[in-house]
């Protein structure tokens, strides 16, 4: 006999039919993400030109293919005579930070919410999907915005307001896959082996729906680094000087005919990255659980 | 089917309470209103009698009470900006969102039909792949973004529509199509694999074996039964679309509810990001509630399962 009575029950989970189906990594995404996961991480060390350095003579200096472009500058300047390359280098750091985290942290929050509603069920459950169902109907732009007035926009703000909207969407979703497993016989028996809740939950509950968990995420952090965007296009993500992909563009908004760069290469950055994650997110999705469509 | 739309009825109600209670504090949060609209020159006094007139000056839960009782009946007060009632303003604007939102979901619905259906018939092909690409390009697409573009080059440069504002359908299509591209993606998939499962079904193979041409198993035996789990994506789907409904809105000058909160917040209007907020909420919910109705009445597994 174990010493753990209730580690009898733990359930072999299902491994995805990896073998089979030819285990290929997606190389478009996971060589953009890569990229600018590794430009976020050695930024520092790259010898580009200082991102907050301004000269205004270079002001508006167009990309090095451009007739009056040079290698000092290969993706032009901005208004302010601020190197875009390195601006955009450093501005995955924001981007992919504040994703990242608002993400983990909507995660870790709903999904201890979705499993708690769905393992106690009655009134437990009513109470907490009320307060989902509230929060899922509140724009997560009004409250940045709200908080962006109210606090002053920030960095933490950004990554809080987005946050304390997102975690009803994995609230749902672990919810309604706890509902499910609860049928299932190897939760009866861990409960027969006398496990507590606590117990149920994480080990037995939590293990079976990660892969729900990694599938969300991973679509979620594209969205995230839109919303992020917009709102500091907005004026109401991170305050400049530092650079933000949305603050970039809505810098070049009133020079696209002339200075295009300024507001083209964020532009093109941001929809690489995010259509990357998107990318990743569909294929663990087909690879690991194709029955969850609704993500 | 009365129990359960009056339960469910109820929920959203408990949910918009919900909403109620977090807007009213987050505006108290945004600071003191008075600044922006007295004068610099105000005197103590002027403070006091306008914290007077506006009802600053009670405690927060009567404030509450009497917002709630006034919210209930269409009241949400008078804007501090605009010095008009707001519920006029959003009688004004509402109208506008509600129909760049109808366009938006026409353009989606327009798109994501076709390419779900066609990535399903045609899976594994390039037809299948290029349908995937156009729906998830257009969900990683930076709705702002696309909007500068589209202003410079199709309104400016080529001078094909109107940039901005409100002037006849012509100037739905930029916005509309913004939008409206942005919320193609989840449809899609939802019907590429709705239709997927339902065209590997017995039923429709008997269909097949009966000799029924091919156009009709799909449009009818296959698409009516695809539908169902679409119809639950509906509400966040919705939800999607009001939340970059603000975006697309301040961008292209659209003279809806979301450009009126963006303009409510940056002024601390707070009577109009309360209404604002409220009024998106409750369409939410209201949307969120046909779609449970209408799945339970579609499936009655759903009406038995509390």
């Amino acid at each position: 006999m174990p010493a753990d009575p209730a580690a009898v029950a733990v359930p072999e989970i299902e491994a995805p039919a990896i073998a089979s189906r030819g285990w290929r990594l997606p190389v478009f995404p996971v060589g953009v993400i890569g990229l600018f996961l590794l430009l976020a991480l050695v930024a520092p060390l790259l010898s580009l030109a200082d991102p907050h350095e301004q000269s205004l003579r270079n002001r508006f200096t167009p990309p090095v293919w451009e007739e009056r472009g040079s290698w000092k500058h290969p993706l032009g300047t901005d208004r302010l005579g601020r190197d875009m390359l390195s601006r955009i280098v450093w501005g995955s750091r924001v981007s992919l930070t504040a994703g990242v985290l608002t993400v983990l942290l909507a995660s870790a929050f709903g999904a201890a919410v979705g499993l708690t509603a769905g393992y106690y069920g009655g009134r437990v459950d009513a109470v907490l999907m009320r307060v989902t169902d509230a929060t899922m109907s509140f724009p997560v732009i009004l409250l940045a915005l709200i908080l962006a007035v109210t606090v002053g926009p920030s960095f933490t703000n950004v990554i809080v307001a987005i946050a304390v909207i997102l975690w009803a969407r994995y609230a749902r979703v672990i919810r309604g896959q706890v509902l499910t497993l609860m049928q299932l016989d190897f939760i009866a028996q861990a409960r027969i082996a006398g496990a507590g809740g606590w117990r149920i939950i994480t080990r037995h509950l939590l293990p079976n729906t990660l892969g729900t968990l990694l599938v969300l995420v991973t679509l979620q952090i594209g969205y995230v680094i839109i919303v992020e965007a917009s709102l500091s296009f907005l004026g109401a993500g991170i305050p400049p000087p530092t650079p933000a992909w949305g603050s970039m563009i809505a810098e070049g908004r009133d020079v696209v005919t002339s200075a295009w760069w300024v507001s083209l290469f964020p532009g093109l950055t941001i929809l690489f990255v995010v259509l990357a994650f998107n990318l990743l997110g569909d294929w663990l999705r087909d690879t690991f659980d194709p029955k969850l469509r609704q993500l | 089917m009365l129990r359960f739309i009056a339960a469910r009825l109820v929920q959203s109600l408990i949910a918009l309470a919900i909403v109620s209670v977090v807007v009213f504090v987050l505006a108290r949060a945004t600071g003191d209103p008075l600044y922006l609209i007295l004068p610099m020159s105000a005197s103590q006094e002027d403070f006091d009698n306008a914290r007077r007139y506006l009802g600053l000056d009670r405690p927060y839960v009567e404030q509450y009470l009497s917002f709630v009782g006034r919210a209930v009946t269409g009241d949400f007060g008078v804007s501090l900006r605009a010095r008009r009632p707001v519920s006029e303003l959003i009688r004004e604007r509402l109208p506008n969102s509600l129909k760049l939102a109808a366009f938006a979901m026409g353009v989606s619905l327009a798109m994501a039909f076709p390419l779900g259906i066609m990535a399903a018939v045609k899976k594994g092909t390039g037809l299948d792949r290029a349908a995937q690409v156009v729906s998830v390009l257009g969900q990683s697409l930076p709705t702002f973004w696309v909007a500068i573009l589209l202003v410079e080059f199709v309104a400016g440069r080529l001078q094909w529509l109107p940039a901005g504002g409100i002037a006849g359908f012509s100037s739905y299509v930029l916005p509309g199509f913004t939008l409206g591209w942005f919320v193609v993606a989840g449809l899609m998939r939802l019907l590429r694999s709705g239709m997927l499962e339902v065209l590997d079904s017995e039923y429709v193979k008997l269909a097949r074996v009966k000799g029924v041409a091919e156009r009709r198993v799909i449009w009818l035996h296959a698409l009516r039964n695809a539908l169902i789990p679409v119809v639950t994506f509906a509400g966040i789907y919705f939800a999607i679309l009001v939340t970059t409904a603000i975006v697309v809105e301040t961008v292209f000058a659209w003279p809806g509810i979301g450009r009126l909160a963006y303009e409510g917040i940056s002024s601390r209007d707070f009577p109009v990001i309360q209404a604002v907020v409220l009024t998106t909420a409750a369409i939410v919910a209201v949307v969120n509630l046909c779609v449970d109705c209408l799945y339970a009445w579609i499936d009655p597994r759903i009406r038995y399962a509390r």
